[in-house]
């Protein structure tokens, strides 16, 4: 369980989060949405203690902020949104830096692992820096992935916290991207991701915490906070959601298109 | 599961495994240190040849006082400092790039050298001044304590000025770099007007960079300073690792990231300060040898640093070689060998960099 209770956060002396509290439970997707500035990312960098705040954060009931670094890294992996390398590793390196007990039996086997759930095995060996920007952010799941190991433990769920995982992928990898989440969910572990595409985050998520000017506009189960009424409140324009598209009007939802094809 | 992902990649061959590559290669430097130190011995000004004195040693012979103070107070003393401050620049240059995650970082060309020569003339000129009694205390320790002071401010100063949010801009640092060592020639040039003649041609001695000075007392003085840095700068492999990930990811990883660059900048300071202290201000080593084995073996830190110490070692007592034969019986001070040998990789570092990295 993820409890965040009336987080503050203020950067340059203004106000970014007003009091928000959200939870997120093991086994579930949690999608954080909301328009630009709204605060997105900087709720999801005071969840993974990268930024001052006030209030309290607990991860499976310990205060974030009393725990050591390799506590929380052994509970928790962390996606962030863009990720520059400042030397020459490779990508199979990079993964391998994620992992704890440096290069234990197995090691580079979870590494390579990883890497083949994201579709980078066959570039391991590769410069890190010569891949793409999409590839770059796939590489980083894997190194996510390779640190937090199972999904649960013990019956300890453990959390993957992803800003943006899809931002920079085509339409293929945003697909497998949003499939590995959903399993680690399904397994059992936890999810947290910011999310800007909403028809994604309708076919992947669980619930969905949305955010507008540093608050808390909405919080539930995807049917019920994605609205007609509250989105368009959210995102400041006329917005529709329907079960259909309007006749004659091209569309692409290739999610709902495997799930009608099996 | 999107069946996008190949089964037959996880059979495909491992790719190259570069740490175990870089282990291998420790091993070959250290033959090499062994080699370099043994020539070493054999060069210099007099004819005493190292095969002599073991022929000697092995027939039980005794050593002309010639031989003695010819290797072991000159040769040896000599040697060990070399081997020392070439490690200690060395593994201060891969630490201070890992640090400001930047391959040009280096003590030298960013002005922690300057700042620990500051401190190490401030010693020499105004050490006097002191109360005698703390100056019994301090004693021989003075002057290399002084430059690790001067070295650990400039590095805080430096992080202080070119770092936020945990990301180092290169121009910044290089330009803090200039105006440190500004400063510290200027305080150095007033200081100079100070000085008597002794302490004169000991201030002289530190723009140069050498090892002439080597002495056992001095060893006595730097030698503890030196290892510790370096042990503690051995601790730093998997931090420095994850930090050329950001330092947020690396604190993610489960690095304590605020912990690890304390240890890092005192490392470094404290492995600058005593190198400058006993021998001035030699270059480029810390820049040129990490260089070298990213090259040979990558980046990995935790081969990076014990290889630096190593070849760090060998090069310097290579270039000090060199300084001593070129103009025999007089020798080149050893910071223009480096900088000749240096310079030119530094320079081609920059034009490899150039349009990858954000000047």
């Amino acid at each position: 369980m993820l409890e965040a209770h009336d987080i503050t956060v203020r950067l340059a002396r203004s106000e970014i989060l007003q009091g928000v509290s959200v939870t997120a439970e093991p086994g579930q997707l949690t999608a954080i949405c909301g328009p630009n500035g709204s605060g997105k990312t900087t709720l999801l960098r005071a969840m993974t203690g990268d930024l001052p705040y006030t209030g309290r954060v607990t991860l499976n009931g310990h205060d974030i902020a009393l725990l050591q670094p390799w506590e929380l890294a052994a509970m928790r992996g962390v996606l962030p949104q863009a990720s520059a390398l400042a030397f020459p590793f490779t990508v199979l390196e990079v993964v391998e830096i994620g992992l704890s007990r440096g290069r234990a039996a197995g090691q580079s086997r979870a590494a390579l692992q990883a890497l083949a759930r994201v579709d980078l095995a066959h570039h391991a060996a590769r410069p890190y820096q010569s891949l793409s920007g999409g590839e770059q952010q796939r590489a980083q799941l894997a190194r996510v992935l390779a640190q937090v190991g199972a999904p649960s433990e013990a019956g300890a769920p453990r959390w993957l916290f992803l800003d943006e995982p899809v931002s920079a992928l085509d339409i293929a990898h945003q697909l497998e991207v949003m499939q590995i989440a959903r399993d680690f969910a399904d397994a059992g572990g936890g999810v947290v991701a910011v999310m800007h595409d909403l028809n994604l985050t309708a076919m992947f998520a669980d619930h969905i915490a949305l955010l507008s000017r540093g608050q808390v506009l909405a919080a539930g189960r995807v049917t019920e906070v994605m609205t007609s009424d509250t989105l368009s409140r959210a995102y400041g324009c006329q917005l529709r959601v329907g079960a259909a598209p309007p006749p004659g009007t091209p569309f692409l939802l290739p999610h709902a298109a495997r799930l009608a094809a099996e | 599961m999107v069946a996008l992902t190949d089964p037959a990649a996880l059979d495909a061959p491992a790719p190259p495994d570069r740490l175990a590559r870089a282990r291998r290669l420790t091993l070959w430097l250290a033959l090499l240190l062994v080699a370099v130190a043994l020539t070493s011995l054999t060069v210099g000004a007099t004819g005493v040849q190292l095969i002599d004195v073991a022929r000697s040693l092995v027939s039980g012979e005794e050593l002309t006082r010639m031989e003695r103070v010819v290797l072991l107070d000159i040769r040896l003393p000599r040697l060990v400092m070399g081997l020392a401050v070439g490690a200690a620049l060395a593994v201060s240059g891969a630490v201070m790039q890992g640090l400001f995650r930047n391959p040009l970082a280096d003590p030298g060309i960013v002005g922690v050298s300057a700042g620990a020569g500051l401190g190490a003339i401030l010693a020499i000129v105004l050490g006097s001044l002191l109360p005698p009694a703390l100056l019994g205390i301090a004693g021989a320790h003075l002057v290399p304590l002084a430059a690790f002071l001067g070295g650990w401010i400039s590095t805080l100063l430096l992080y202080r000025v070119a770092t936020r949010r945990g990301q180092t801009s290169v121009a910044t640092m290089l330009l803090a770099g200039i105006a440190l060592a500004a400063l510290s020639g200027a305080v150095s040039g007033v200081l100079v007007y100070l000085a008597d003649d002794t302490q004169l041609r000991d201030l002289t001695f530190w723009g140069l960079g050498s090892l002439a000075g080597a002495s056992w007392t001095k060893l006595a003085a730097a030698l503890p300073i030196l290892l510790i840095a370096m042990a503690g700068a051995m601790l730093l492999g998997r931090a420095l690792n994850a930090l050329a990930l950001g330092e947020a990811t690396a604190a993610h990883i489960g690095i304590p990231v605020q912990r690890m660059k304390r240890l890092a900048i005192l490392c470094v300071a404290a492995a600058t300060g005593a190198a400058v202290a006993v021998s001035g201000g030699i270059g480029f080593i810390g820049i040129v040898v990490p260089h070298l084995l990213r090259l040979a073996s990558g980046p990995d830190h935790r081969a990076l640093l014990p290889n630096a110490a190593l070849l760090g070692a060998s090069l310097l007592v290579g270039a000090d070689m060199i300084s001593r034969s070129v103009v025999a019986p007089a020798e080149l001070p050893i910071g223009i060998v480096t900088a000749v040998l240096g310079a030119p990789v530094f320079l081609w570092i920059l034009l490899r960099q150039r349009g990858a990295v954000d000047l």
